[in-house]
């Protein structure tokens, strides 16, 4: 019985709780909410340490308690490594993303605490889908988290935004209902074999894994259909958008960076050590989506004219290479995937803040109303330039580690995919550097930033060219993250030692022979 | 002449547990007595006492069930009592306690008289609508408190109908429990037209209804020569018998029930009737028509056409498709408050029907826990509707509810939640309810039923989300409705639904035992 997961779960809850009542102080509201986070952040640290990825533990730091006997239903919590560094990363980004939003102007007569206190809630559930291993808890943390986010969006965000936090809660809510008859089949075939019900996952596995290759795919969809709206997979993927770019920036942050992640994580946790056969059937036709949602998110990014669709558009192209690596069906691709959910947190994050800055300073969400901003705000460029390159992948950041292991872990076993998705590489560079071009190099221009006047060359507005560069809290905030995207881009061995035995045991439940040796990791 | 009266020598009267059967007679006795006092006592003080005696009733009925559950000589199962027309079986305990605590809420928001001056009800029926006395009254202080002894009369009737064995019995528990019912809806102080409107479609509708389950009940006896529900179970059990007069009968007595259960596609009236109601009636109606309803089809379809469930399968599995798709679908157009929760009852009737027909333990618990659970949130949600309102009365239309959480940030939040429970978002009692009784069908084979429910649970969400958009993301207008302060009764009830819904939604497992604790006897 370990305490560590139930903290991170009752912290967050509770310092929601009486931040919402703070409502009437906005200054302290923050204040407390900052605090909460970054003591959860401490236990998030301290569960790290209590982790032992040699152990043969597969799920550790464990606890249990009844909760509905007549189902077999448990309140069972415990991590693997893939569990682990999510809920890691839930817990350091949610107090970057506090102190990134801490001078947010809040639409009219919108309080801050109720902000925090939302997004204190909203962590509460992250960690618990992450830490769950009783199949219904899961689903029951899939589906609350959706309602702080659903008000997030709705109380919080751009103009349309009763349009986005609809269109997002109807597609995750379709998704998680058409898993919940996956969820009762699941609890149904193991009633059938064990004689009694159980959500248990360890156990349910057992059960599942013997299925016959129909049920499985049926089973298989299900729960495919809800994780594919998350991780938004291509055709699925239209609410993304939608949702990334009404969100208030800290919401979308967590929107992008970890809410998304259930997908993934669920192809991973779920999908393929529950049912085996059905996921090597099927794997093709993720596969194909994959692809399609790296090359065709990709080519949108290029073409989009709205500074946070062009990053929730990046993202689809991401999650198709982590859904690539995922499906490949290797322990190096599977690890690389991993790494990239991380590393996707850490990089998209800090782009969505950075947008979110640039956006804060010209008050504009469009790209052709900035150009040459890089002159007002040297540091900010550079911020975004960072951010941007981490997004692109390229050498010594933390995206290239991952993008690197998933395309040479998914290549043995998947050439053809492998080689249309390193073209996403190509236009991920388009994308990121012809945007920064726009938005940063040149003569000072733009709506937003000369005034509406103003054509290329025309006279900086006075009153604009006091834009101000980032200050000392804005610095503070991209900092961390700064410091991740380079010591992961070099010494990513801390994560992958956590995540590697993880993936493996995930793996060698599929039964799909790995092409890459252990050796060498 | 002679064997007349030879036989009426002969004829004993039935035993009579009366421990068992003591719910039904403290309801239905104080009903009577509450007649007496609308007779005798002064009008001034009958409110007062009205709302003392149908309150202590219920509170004595309820410790009547407790003592009979309780009793050391009552078997686990239940009993059999009144010549085997009365079953107090372990679902009666559940449904009968269920009924009483939902019936003790309605109560409370038809006693309030502090929402809407004076109470919901009409000061003086007598006058026709729209006329200068009809406006006059509206101001009034008074209200016609004959509708204390009708909710008991109803009440009685409910409770008679989950628990009858036999057809007969049905029929008569049918009738006394709807007669009040559409009297009840023709009471409502304001927008007196609709009302009446209201009560005559209802009643109108509802005779039909019943025509239809007494010519079946006049057929099922042509096929199986007895009325007893256990009779025709063992007639259906492989006999040479009319196959033509099972089916008849069958079909026109199953629309009687699934009428009253404003099952789909047998629902017409009920959006109608929901809207011209006074609202606690519309919260009683919902609530408790739906659970007594129901007790009575899982009664029905369990005990006397289990046996013969191939045949009517196939039919009920479309009347549940039918019902689903018609309440989610036709509730997406809805622009009145009450219409749209009227539309969504279509909907959960037909998510109450899966269960109903799998003719499993599992089926008949689940479906128990989510009539519970319905029960409750709604009438917490009519509770929070009538307290939204404006110069003319309540404020319905959806348009009139836009930024109400800046106004009132607890009504609007406690209507989300109810809001939430109704779409079935876990860590509520909806979500729960959904869960158990399609795990049920899904045990029964019915895997393509509960997909198509669940379709239609996410498109019902969207009409439930839509309200909450409106609270939440839109400005008030501004010569919006305010939110009365409600008094002590309205609280009362609005909070005890709140809080069950959300405690059988967080910690099920107490009611999920009781609703499983045993099956029917007969």
């Amino acid at each position: 019985m370990s305490w560590t997961l139930i903290a991170l779960l009752l912290l967050p809850l509770a310092g929601g709780v009486v931040v919402a009542f703070l409502r009437g102080n906005d200054r302290l509201a923050k204040a407390v909410a900052l605090a909460v986070s970054l003591v959860e952040l401490v236990i998030a640290v301290f569960a790290w340490t209590g982790y032992d990825p040699s152990s043969d533990e597969r799920l550790q730091l464990t606890s249990s308690a009844d909760w509905i006997p007549a189902f077999g239903v448990r309140l069972s919590f415990g991590v693997d490594g893939i569990a682990l560094v999510m809920i890691a990363l839930i817990a350091f980004l949610v107090p970057v993303v506090i102190g990134g939003s801490w001078a947010d102007k809040l639409p009219e007569g919108r309080s801050a605490g109720g902000f925090f206190a939302l997004l204190l809630v909203m962590e509460t559930g992250m960690v618990g889908v992450f830490a769950a291993t009783d199949v219904f808890l899961f689903y029951v943390f899939f589906e609350a988290v959706l309602v702080p986010m659903y008000f997030l969006i709705g109380r919080f965000g751009g103009p349309n935004r009763q349009y986005a936090a609809m269109k997002f809660f109807l597609y995750s809510l379709l998704g998680g209902l058409i898993m919940l008859a996956s969820v009762i089949g699941v609890y149904v075939a193991a009633a059938d074999k064990l004689g009694a019900g159980t959500f248990d996952w360890a156990t349910l596995v057992t059960v599942t894994r013997d299925l016959p290759l129909s049920t499985q795919i049926w089973l298989f969809l299900g729960f495919f259909a809800a994780f594919a709206i998350k991780a938004p997979l291509v055709p699925l993927h239209t609410w993304l958008p939608d949702a990334g770019a009404e969100a208030p920036v800290g919401a979308g942050v967590l929107l992008v960076g970890v809410l998304d992640k259930i997908g993934t994580f669920g192809f991973l946790r779920y999908c393929l050590p529950m049912f085996p056969l059905a996921s090597q059937e099927l794997a093709p036709l993720i596969l194909v989506l994959a692809v399609a949602g790296i090359l065709y998110g990709s080519l949108l990014a290029v073409g989009q004219s709205d500074l946070k669709r062009f990053v929730a558009y990046t993202s689809i192209a991401h999650f198709g290479f982590i859904a690539l690596g995922i499906f490949a069906f290797s322990s190096q691709a599977g690890a690389g995937a991993v790494l990239y959910m991380v590393n996707h947190g850490i990089s998209t994050g800090m782009l969505f803040l950075v947008v979110g800055m640039v956006m804060a300073r010209g008050g504009s969400r469009l790209i052709e109303d900035y150009g040459g901003m890089a002159k007002l705000t040297p540091v900010l460029g550079g911020m975004f330039f960072v951010a941007g390159l981490s997004s692109l992948a390229l050498p010594g950041t933390n995206s290239f580690v991952s993008e690197f292991l998933v395309l040479v872990g998914s290549y043995p076993n998947q050439p053809v995919y492998t080689i249309l998705a390193a073209l996403g590489m190509v236009l991920a560079a388009l994308y990121i550097l012809w945007l920064y071009q726009r938005v940063f190099q040149g003569p000072v221009r733009g709506t937003a930033l000369v005034g509406a006047t103003g054509g290329p060359g025309a006279v900086v507005d006075p009153e604009r060219a006091g834009l101000r560069d980032l200050n000392k809290r804005e610095l503070a905030v991209l900092a961390p993250l700064v410091a991740l995207i380079l010591v992961l881009g070099f010494y990513p061995k801390p994560v992958l030692d956590v995540i590697t035995p993880s993936v493996g045991a995930t793996l060698s439940e599929v039964g799909v022979a790995d092409p890459v040796t252990q050796e060498g990791k | 002449m002679e064997t007349l009266l030879a036989q009426t020598q002969r004829l004993q009267a039935p035993e009579i547990d009366y421990l068992a059967v003591s719910p039904i007679l403290v309801v239905l006795g104080a009903a009577c007595l509450s007649v007496l006092v609308e007779a005798f006592l002064p009008k001034t003080q009958r409110w007062a006492a009205q709302v003392v005696l149908t309150l202590l009733t219920i509170v004595v009925a309820g410790t009547a069930l407790g003592f009979y559950a309780a009793a050391d000589d009552t078997p686990d199962q239940g009993k059999v009592t009144l010549a085997g027309t009365i079953a107090v079986d372990q679902p009666v305990i559940f449904l009968w306690a269920t009924l009483l605590v939902l019936g003790f809420g309605a109560v409370l928001l038809i006693a309030d008289r502090s929402v809407e001056p004076g109470g919901a009800f009409v000061a003086d029926a007598a006058i026709r609508p729209g006329t200068v006395q009809d406006r006059a009254q509206a101001g009034r202080f008074g209200m016609q408190t004959e509708v204390f002894p009708l909710t008991l009369f109803a009440l009685g009737g409910m409770m008679v109908f989950v628990a009858a064995n036999d057809l007969l019995t049905m029929f008569i528990a049918l009738e006394v429990l709807s007669l009040p019912l559409y009297l009840m809806c023709g009471l409502a102080r304001r927008r007196r037209l609709l009302s009446q409107e209201a009560a005559v479609k209802y009643f109108l509708l509802g005779a039909f209804a019943s025509a239809f389950f007494l010519y079946g009940v006049a057929l099922l006896y042509g096929f199986a020569g007895s009325v007893k529900l256990a009779d025709i179970a063992t007639a259906t059990a492989g006999t040479d018998r009319s196959d033509t007069l099972l089916y008849a009968g069958f079909g026109l007595l199953v629309v009687g029930l699934l009428f009253k259960a404003s099952v789909g596609p047998f629902h017409a009236w009920t959006p109608d009737v929901y809207q011209g109601s006074p609202t606690p009636i519309t919260a009683f109606m919902a609530a408790c028509t739906k659970v007594a309803a129901f007790g009575g089809i899982l009664r029905v379809l369990f005990v006397a056409f289990e046996k013969s469930s191939w045949e009517w399968n196939g039919v009920l599995w479309g009347v549940a498709i039918a019902s689903m798709v018609i309440g989610a679908v036709l509730g997406l157009t809805q622009t009145d408050v009450k219409r749209m929760i009227a539309y969504s009852s279509v909907a959960h009737a037909g998510f109450l029907l899966i269960g109903s027909i799998t003719l499993t333990s599992e089926g008949l618990s689940g479906t128990m826990f989510y009539l519970m659970a319905y029960g409750f949130t709604t009438i917490a949600a009519f509770g929070v509707v009538s307290l939204v309102r404006n110069a003319d009365g309540e404020a319905t239309h959806l348009s009139q509810w836009a930024g109400l959480a800046k106004r009132s940030p607890i009504t609007a939040a406690v209507f989300t939640f109810l809001l939430l429970a109704l779409a079935g978002i876990p860590l509520t009692s909806g979500f729960i309810g959904k869960f158990v009784v399609f795990a049920a069908a899904l045990q029964s084979g019915m895997a393509p039923l509960v997909v198509i429910a669940l379709v239609a649970s996410a498109v019902a969400a969207f009409f439930y989300l839509r309200v909450i958009v409106l609270m939440y993301f839109s400005e008030p207008a501004p010569d919006g409705p305010t939110v009365s302060v409600p008094g002590a009764f309205t609280t009362v009830a609005i909070t005890m639904g709140a809080a069950i819904t959300l405690v059988l939604g967080v910690w099920p497992a107490f009611a999920l035992d009781w609703a499983g604790a045993g099956g029917f006897i007969f």
